[in-house]
């Protein structure tokens, strides 16, 4: 096995994040009645024009200045002919030879693990071109039937075509998440990938190591999460390499993916390939980018945030990634941090309890019921040593995903504000040494884990509202002072 | 009635003599005469019609006045006006209603004219002789045996029976020009995006303009100027210069206007009583003072080759979207498969003709083809505008045949489409390079009307009208009414 490499390009199709379709008004949202949000444009009627939808062009241009590739200054739209039920026109409108976008470069994190010890990475981006999506064919609906759905039909997506410069289902399922990151922050897609917002298609081929030419490639279909990508190609690997070391030869073909059963499975030869005849769609004319389209500020892409997080909230890369793994997640901290006046006390809280509650729950940050100013007023009360830590998560924190909306009337109503009064505090402490004169002994003999007992008795005392830092300072001053 | 003209009809519903809605019922009342025998329509709505016909006399009522406000005009079957038949010529369509209406037709009712009837055609107007129609060919009304020519056959014939002053047809590769020649009739074919394609069910995109028709020059203009101008719903739309110079068009100087003749088209193939027509007309120009010039556009003679490359690959995708599924005909059966219905759809619904294009435009896009078939009819197209472009360095406008001989007798074609293809062969050229071109009468040949046209550079849509108006107000050729 070891004898060959992986080579592997992905080609994602990004829904773009528009109101309407690509070349009509209608809209794209998701989940309405079917066939609801059609037109004559769509439909395929007689006597219908597309019309581009200029919003479109200037998501592809953010993500092609966000690439850093050419923004053709002239692209063509072309027609993909070929018939089936889901494809009203009888052809996919699409671009021709050149692409809006092309020759741009996805820089992967710089995790070593990823490959070896050779660093960071970057893939080649090969071309980004608009080009409007069918409809949806339903095979299980109706028995005996299928059941088109064109409420899809002409939405907008930007297919990205990646260089083969993969080498491992690990790489490529960093190169998607990557990718996916970057469309979100750039705030053309949504991301969603089991709406099919994001879907990938993968390519893969072996060669044996230290050897130039490509090895036979395979193309497999609809892998709809990151995971799958990486099952997908780990199982594609290894059927390939099983054939090849047998002194088999591939064919050039079309595999689908089936998560269930964990394997690929032959869908077409490619040598039986459709003849697209494709031609410059006469529709539409060329599609023009000035240059003073290409100006203006994109929005902070996900490897300057990081740096900045860095910079300025003193916070690890790991913790500035992690904060950076959605835009909604990186911009809700981005306002926790903002209303509670504590950066590194916001990046703990959205790493702790904030994503274990959604972990647990299954949920996005979007779903989150707390608003960013509510938690920041919690987070302030433990800064500000009005509530411990210990009970704002486990009692205040609770409250609020129940829809409790002030953290300081709460606490006050409820009576958990922390005793800070340091004349109490000792009088409190002392009583604790008096009444447990053995383990005072002991921990003066040496035994400097029972400082540990110590303090939770005075906790306990306190019924968990004390200040804890000031429990700790009192303690060390009583037990320094006889 | 049938031949007022509509300067008169205007002059009538200003005074209240006439009504919008008489001229809807005295032009319902033509077709149901003489449309047993001429064949040119293929559908009235007539409660429709007359509602259009009231509001318009509403407004006339009310002191409104315009160059279309309550004048009667026909549609080309391919042009959509909502809720009524829209065939396209085609028993693929049988039975469609247009749900929609075409920017043309929704401008056309904008300005208040009321649509009369929707018209015969060649199937997805491919067709010189209007023969191709699913639906039986439509007669010329200057000797019923003979063809009217095509595809916007029934367009002409409304307008030279006298059932309404105006129609609308469609120009691919000549098809209002060539029934307007055949008809006595004056027709523009727009610089190409002059009027929107938005509802005009498409044959061949990148050559297809809406063409108005009328006996002259004028009443050409009165339509253009309510219709023109870019459109949101067609990317390839354009405004026309001068708009506003259309209504009420006047005539232009003549004298000293430089009328070149490409040598090419007038070689051999022209009918000696064509040839014999134009050269009187040209003669009246040169009278008015206009100097005549030779000229060259040497690529003429690839110009069928690289027209019909073209259109037959772009009819073959424009038609893919007839396919049984969504509406039209659909030939279903049960327990059959998808590629099942679409074939028995498609082999059921098209004609000869529209087939033949299909195959033809597949096979010319075709993998191993398109550089040999269609890149190279494109390559062919560039020369040819750069012919025309090198031409009118020389010349302010071009005249020529609009076809090598009169309207033909019926069937004389049919069975050699390559006969039919080249009387195309003065049409396509402005076509190819997206210039306009208007025919108008020139004369008569054996008692059958010669059409001749002008042709001029991008945007001289307007220009060209000017000067087919002096020139009719020099001739009575557009007078003349064929007898019925």
């Amino acid at each position: 096995m070891s004898a060959f490499e992986a080579v592997i390009g992905l080609e994602v199709h990004v829904q773009l994040k528009t109101k309407s379709k690509l070349f009509c008004a209608c809209p794209t949202a998701y989940g309405l009645p079917p066939n609801s949000a059609t037109c004559p444009v769509c439909l395929g009627l007689p006597g219908a024009l597309p019309t581009l939808n200029a919003e479109t062009v200037r998501m592809a241009i953010r993500l092609g200045r966000a690439l850093e590739a050419r923004i053709q200054p002239r692209s063509t739209f072309y027609r993909k002919q070929y018939f089936y039920g889901d494809l009203p026109k009888g052809y996919q409108i699409t671009q021709g030879p050149v692409a809006i976008v092309e020759e741009g470069t996805l820089r992967l994190p710089g995790d070593a693990a990823v490959r070896g010890a050779s660093g960071p990475i970057a893939c080649g981006i090969e071309r980004a071109h608009l080009e409007e999506d069918a409809g949806k064919s339903n095979h299980d609906l109706h028995d005996g039937a299928t059941l088109v759905d064109l409420n899809r039909a002409g939405v907008a997506l930007l297919e990205i075509v990646g260089k083969p410069d993969l080498r491992s289902p690990l790489e490529a399922m960093e190169y998607l998440k990557s990718l996916h990151r970057l469309v979100t922050f750039l705030g053309i897609c949504d991301g969603n990938m089991e709406e099919g917002s994001f879907r990938c298609d993968a390519n893969v081929s072996l060669r044996k190591v230290g050897t130039e030419p490509f090895g036979t490639r395979v193309e497999i279909k609809n892998l709809n999460s990151f995971n799958n990508v990486r099952r997908a190609l780990e199982f594609e690997i290894l059927r390939q390499g099983r054939l090849l070391a047998a002194g088999d030869a591939l064919t050039p073909e079309t595999r689908g993916w089936d998560a269930d059963k964990g394997e690929t499975r032959i869908q077409r030869s490619k040598e039986g390939a459709h003849d697209y005849r494709f031609f410059p769609e006469p529709d539409l004319p060329t599609l023009v980018i000035e240059p003073a389209e290409l100006k203006g500020a994109l929005p902070e892409l996900p490897e300057a945030r990081a740096q900045r997080f860095m910079a300025s909230h003193g916070l690890s890369e790991f913790e500035a990634t992690t904060l950076l793994q959605s835009r909604p997640f990186a911009e809700y901290f981005e306002a926790l941090a903002t209303a509670s006046g504590h950066a590194k006390a916001a990046c703990n809280w959205m790493l702790g309890e904030v994503s274990r509650h959604l972990n647990d729950h299954g949920l996005g940050i979007g779903a989150l019921p707390v608003a960013p100013e509510v938690l920041g007023a919690l987070v302030r009360l433990v800064e500000d040593r009005v509530l411990n830590l210990t009970t704002a998560k486990d009692t205040v924190f609770p409250a609020l995903l129940k829809g409790e909306r002030d953290p300081a009337a709460f606490v006050a109503a409820q009576g958990l504000g922390q005793v800070s009064d340091r004349g109490a505090i000792e009088d409190l402490v002392r009583g604790i040494l008096a009444a447990n004169p053995d383990a005072v002994a002991q921990f003066r003999g040496g035994r400097a884990n029972l400082r540990g007992f110590l303090v939770g008795q005075a906790m306990k005392a306190g019924g968990g509202k004390l200040d804890a830092r000031l429990v700790n300072d009192v303690l060390d001053a009583e037990l320094a002072k006889a | 009635m049938a031949w007022a003209t509509p300067n008169s009809m205007r002059e009538g519903l200003a005074a209240g003599d006439l009504s919008a809605e008489g001229l809807v019922q005295a032009g319902l009342a033509r077709i149901q005469r003489l449309d047993g025998r001429l064949e040119a329509v293929l559908s009235t709505d007539a409660p429709r019609s007359l509602e259009q016909a009231r509001i318009a006399d509403a407004r006339l009522a009310g002191g409104e006045r315009g160059p279309v406000l309550g004048l009667p005009v026909v549609l080309k079957d391919n042009l959509h006006w909502k809720g009524t038949p829209c065939t396209s010529g085609s028993r693929i369509l049988a039975g469609y209603r247009a749900p929609y209406d075409a920017t043309v037709v929704a401008r056309l009712l904008q300005a208040g004219a009321v649509p009369l009837a929707k018209a015969n055609m060649d199937e997805f107007a491919m067709g010189s002789s209007g023969e191709f129609s699913a639906f039986g060919p439509a007669r010329n009304p200057w000797d019923t045996a003979r063809v009217p020519g095509g595809s916007s056959s029934g367009s002409a014939v409304s307008v030279a029976a006298g059932y309404a002053p105006f129609a609308l047809g469609s120009d691919t590769g000549g098809s209002v020009r060539l029934p307007a020649s055949f008809c006595n009739l004056t027709a523009l074919r727009p610089t190409y995006g002059v009027l929107s394609r938005y509802g005009v069910t498409a044959m061949a995109s990148s050559l297809d303009q809406v063409g108005p028709i009328a006996r002259t020059a004028e009443d050409v203009a009165a339509l253009l100027g309510v219709m023109a101008g870019a459109d949101p719903l067609d990317a390839t739309s354009v405004d026309l210069p001068r708009q506003e110079a259309l209504w009420p068009l006047r005539a232009a100087t003549l004298k000293g206007l430089r009328v070149g003749l490409p040598r090419e088209y007038f070689g051999e193939g022209l009918e000696a009583g064509v040839r014999e027509a134009i050269e009187g007309a040209l003669q009246r120009f040169k009278d008015a003072g206009a100097e005549l010039v030779e000229v060259d556009l040497p690529h003429t003679r690839y110009a069928i080759d690289a027209y019909y490359l073209v259109c037959t690959s772009e009819v073959s995708s424009n038609l893919s979207r007839f396919d049984g599924l969504r509406y039209g005909l659909s030939e279903r059966v049960e327990g059959q498969t998808l590629a099942e219905l679409m074939a028995l759809t498609r082999n059921a619904g098209f004609g000869a003709e529209a087939k033949r294009r299909i195959l033809l435009g597949t096979f010319c896009l075709s993998k191993g083809h398109y550089d040999a078939f269609y890149l190279k009819a494109l390559k062919v197209r560039t020369l040819i505008r750069q012919d025309f472009l090198k031409a009118f360095e020389q010349v302010d406008v071009l005249a020529t045949p609009v076809s090598p001989t009169v309207a033909f007798p019926l069937g004389a074609k049919l069975d050699d489409p390559l006969a039919m293809h080249l009387a195309d062969v003065y049409a396509v050229g402005a076509p190819l390079a997206g210039l306009p071109a208007l025919a108008f009468p020139a004369g008569f040949s054996a008692g059958l009307p010669v059409g001749m046209q002008l042709m001029g550079p991008a945007l001289s849509d307007v220009r060209l009208l000017e000067l087919v108006q002096a020139f009719q107000e020099r001739t009575d050729y557009h007078l003349r009414t064929p007898e019925l």
